[in-house]
């Protein structure tokens, strides 16, 4: 048993304000520097008298539903009462740091993976508590208690007593270190379907994102951005927004106008009337063309050779050259991809508070640890004095990591002096995304003689999201080697070789994360090549690449259940073809098969898509596989239409119509299956994304001979 | 210039500009902030809503275009979430960030007032509305299920 004093009276501050602050055991030293050894505890659940349970949730709510995973987790070890349960955000606290992350933040598909165990050994230890309480109460051995579903029950004297009632001596309770983890057959939210708690309220308009957010004396502001990257605001005439009804103030920011207006489409009208003059003479204002020829040209050469954890670079350049000897022949293949946008439904926007000495943001965000330090530096004050606020996201992908939108809100909010939401029209949100960053990745196999590769290289050019993300805070990751383009290494077929090069090709376009980072171009070219090898082999692609898995492994599992899903031996119909990929991100293994038809025009039928995921413990399976789906979806919409180009440093798209998404007309039927485990979680939000290009792209090799290298599809002219 | 618009049984007043989109007046004027603004352009339908019954995106909308018609936006679609397609809605467990769901929802009841037992080509027709989630599989389902169609396995 151990309690800290800081933890103690926290936990009784949580008591007075009407509920039981669950203590969740110290994080690791390493995940919280300088919070060494029980100094910091974590709280998770509130339970107020009347028994109402409010769970809250470190992780922004972008459409993945973590929230409810979190709550099945810890109902599951409280043994709480489901119909009770509400959620709610956690303030920004150090309590609430993801442990893999030592920040309050949401990405890397880390919400469940990297907390199902402390969250459940918070549970337990809340759960401990309140038996704890009870016994103590009825003068009997906490061992005689048990729980029943929000009651702590003693069978013996048939006594309970429901949590509520216990919730203020179990706060006083010592925080157990050994609280005994809920045994699996008593578990009944973990692993099972559970509609998640905050659809409701995204059925009937009630749901509050960003751009809802509304207070007393509210403006409005719009902003239109520099169009070339990297160029600086010169000047502008404010007097036409000036004259314009309704208009309060101009703001000019160090790239951007802003308008500030007592309601949106009048500051957006009054923005539209502005002709900045913009200075470029910094821009490095780029053309795609000669972008790409230049990532071309890079993957030509060397670029620096990433080594793997435990690994040189020395030695993986000895390990390769050892394989290669052993190589009859090699294949070298190069692949190329654009920029892409994220595109969130709901643009960007934030809305701040500004004083002398504070700060208050309500910003729908995956940084919020990020966005609160970056805002304090800006304004000079103490990270205490900035409050974040998250509320709902229509969508994030990646792009609610950044910064931008949030600081140009404080600094609009701070000029004015009045509470300010500022919302980006789509063409900003397009044209100063933080884009998937356009990538040539040439991949090259030694072969043996039985047709398997025995060594492989992988050369790959493009901007370090690492240098642009958050501010660049991440910038040292990309040095020598920028590993925020290689991310999963493409080595789940353990051959005796790899050997991953990058050459970081920097014009100044700033690129972040997009669902699934880096695979999508690796898994891409990676998943091309294995199926080259499979043809040139006369192998089956499916039994191709089960024979380069380990034998008996989860890999080969997926891979049968997927060639039974999609009875993939019987092969497709008269007139369908087929593709698949196989891979492996965060943790989780994931295969597909797509099967399609391509009429003499080149239109695309997409038919059917199989999809095995084995992510460890489903918490919530129903929800993993709507995650899977639109996973699906996004690649789709990437492989066929996603081309954000540049024309001198400007972004050439501005709205759906040219930078197009997937309909509910040209979406597939899906099949999407779930490997039933409980090994440790991998994650679920993302991790299908990579292999649905490649497998889409072998399908079309398998319908038209030819083999697509370069995205999107619309470019070899096919269309759907 | 003040105007007066039917909006969920309600008659409601606005003194904007005449150019302002529905969208703004509901959002700004009137505080229905489901009704969402994705493009502004017409094309993705996060703000579609109902003028006479008919499904409209309401960015492209002028308030002085409105005149007489009757506004419904997801808030008049129940008061309670009792509406069958809210029901199929969470029977399907449809939305993920939900932001686009408000205008699926009106464009799919605009769909079945019209339609009453849709073809799977009909929802294709009349669901051009944008998800960046993907739930378009769900929503098809979802809308068979309130119409009282078979629907295939998830």
């Amino acid at each position: 048993m151990s309690v800290d004093q800081l933890g103690r009276r926290r936990l009784l501050q949580g008591s007075v304000a009407g509920g039981l602050m669950v203590a969740i055991g110290p994080l690791g030293a390493s995940a919280v520097p300088g919070e060494a050894g029980g100094q910091e505890l974590q709280s998770w659940v509130r339970i107020a008298r009347d028994g109402a349970v409010t769970v809250l949730s470190n992780t922004s709510e972008i459409g993945q539903g973590t929230g409810t995973a979190i709550a099945q987790i810890l109902a599951d070890e409280l043994d709480l009462d489901w119909r009770r349960i509400s959620l709610a955000m956690a303030p920004l606290d150090k309590r609430y740091f993801n442990p893999n992350w030592g920040e309050y933040g949401t990405y890397g598909s880390g919400g469940v993976a990297y907390q199902l165990a402390p969250l459940r050994r918070a549970g337990a230890q809340a759960r401990a508590m309140l038996i704890a309480a009870a016994a103590r109460e009825w003068q009997v051995a906490a061992s005689e208690c048990d729980t029943d579903s929000g009651d702590v029950i003693h069978r013996a004297s048939g006594r309970r007593a429901a949590y509520g009632l216990l919730v203020e001596q179990a706060a006083r309770q010592p925080v157990p270190t050994d609280a005994p983890l809920m045994p699996r057959e008593r578990l009944r939210y973990i692993g099972r379907d559970i509609p998640r708690l905050d659809l409701p309220a995204k059925t009937d308009g009630s749901a509050v994102y960003g751009i809802d957010v509304r207070m007393p004396g509210l403006l409005s502001a719009a902003i239109v951005q520099c169009p070339v990257f990297g160029g600086r605001l010169a000047g502008v005439d404010r007097a036409p927004a000036m004259r314009m009804p309704g208009v309060r103030q101009v703001v000019l920011l160090g790239d951007a106008v802003a308008v500030v207006a007592d309601s949106y489409w009048r500051a957006q009208k009054a923005v539209d009337a502005l002709q900045p003059r913009w200075d470029l003479k910094r821009a490095k204002r780029p053309d795609s063309a000669r972008y790409m020829a230049a990532l071309h040209k890079a993957v030509q050469g060397d670029g620096a050779t990433f080594p793997p954890a435990k690994t040189t670079a020395a030695q993986v350049k000895v390990r390769y050259a050892q394989a290669t000897r052993r190589a009859r022949r090699s294949v070298e293949r190069t692949y190329a991809v654009p920029f892409l946008a994220h595109a969130t439904m709901e643009p960007m926007n934030a809305t701040a508070v500004v004083s002398q000495d504070r700060a208050e943001l309500w910003v729908p965000t995956q940084s919020q640890t990020g966005t609160q330090n970056a805002v304090a530096q800006l304004l000079g004050l103490p990270v205490s004095a900035v409050t974040v606020n998250t509320t709902l996201a229509g969508g994030g992908f990646g792009r609610r990591m950044e910064l931008d939108f949030a600081l140009q809100a404080v600094h609009i909010a701070k000029a004015c002096g009045a509470p300010v939401k500022l919302i980006w029209n789509r063409a900003q949100d397009i044209q100063h995304d933080f884009y998937r960053p356009a990538a040539v990745v040439k991949v090259t196999a030694g072969v043996d003689g039985d047709g398997m590769p025995v060594a492989l290289r992988i050369d790959s050019a493009c901007q370090s999201i690492f240098q642009h993300s958050r501010l660049g805070e991440w910038s040292k990751w990309s040095r020598p080697v920028d590993s925020s383009a290689v991310g999963d290494l493409p080595d789940w077929y353990p051959l005796a070789a790899l050997k991953v090069q990058v050459t970081t090709v920097d014009v100044g376009v700033p690129v972040g994360f997009w669902r699934s980072v880096a695979a999508t171009q690796n898994v891409f070219a990676f998943e091309c090549l294995i199926d080259e090898l499979a043809h040139e082999a006369r192998s089956d692609p499916m039994a191709y690449r089960r024979k380069l898995l380990p034998a008996g492994g989860r890999e080969q599992r997926v891979l049968d259940l997927l060639a039974e899903r999609s009875s993939w031996h019987r092969g497709p119909a008269p007139g369908r073809h087929r593709g698949m990929a196989f891979s492996r991100a965060n943790g989780s293994l994931v295969g597909h098969v797509v099967e399609l038809s391509v009429d003499a025009q080149r239109a695309v039928q997409l038919h059917q898509v199989w999809t095995v995921i084995d992510c460890g413990t489903a918490v919530n399976p129903h929800n993993i596989r709507a995650q899977v789906e639109g996973c699906i979806v996004f690649a789709l919409s990437a492989a066929f239409h996603g081309d954000i180009t540049l024309s001198g440093g400007a972004v050439m798209q501005s709205n759906f119509h040219d930078y197009r998404l997937l309909g509910l007309a040209a979406t597939p039927k899906m099949d999407v299956q779930i490997v039933e485990n409980w090994e440790k979680p991998g994650g679920a939000g993302e991790e299908a994304v990579g292999g649905l290009t490649p497998a889409l792209v072998n399908a079309l090799f398998a319908a038209t001979g030819q083999r697509i290298r370069e995205l999107p599809l619309a470019k070899a002219g096919f269309s759907i | 210039m003040p105007y007066s618009i039917s909006v969920n049984g309600q008659l409601r007043q606005a003194n904007v500009e005449a150019e302002t989109p529905l969208l703004w007046v509901l959002r700004d004027t009137l505080g229905l902030t489901g009704t969402k603004f994705g493009c502004g352009a017409g094309l993705c339908g996060a703000c579609s809503v109902q003028l006479d019954g008919q499904i409209t995106r309401s960015c492209m909308v002028p308030i002085s275009a409105v005149g007489a018609a009757r506004v419904v936006t997801i808030e008049g679609l129940s008061p309670d979430r009792s509406h069958r397609l809210q029901q199929a809605w969470i029977a399907e467990q449809v939305p993920q960030c939900g932001y686009c769901q408000s205008g699926m929802l009106m464009a799919a009841d605009a769909l079945l007032k019209a339609t009453p037992q849709p073809t799977d080509a009909d929802i294709a027709a009349a669901m051009t509305n944008l998800c960046r989630c993907g739930t378009y599989n769900r929503v098809r389902r979802a809308i068979k299920r309130a119409a009282g169609l078979p629907v295939e396995a998830a």
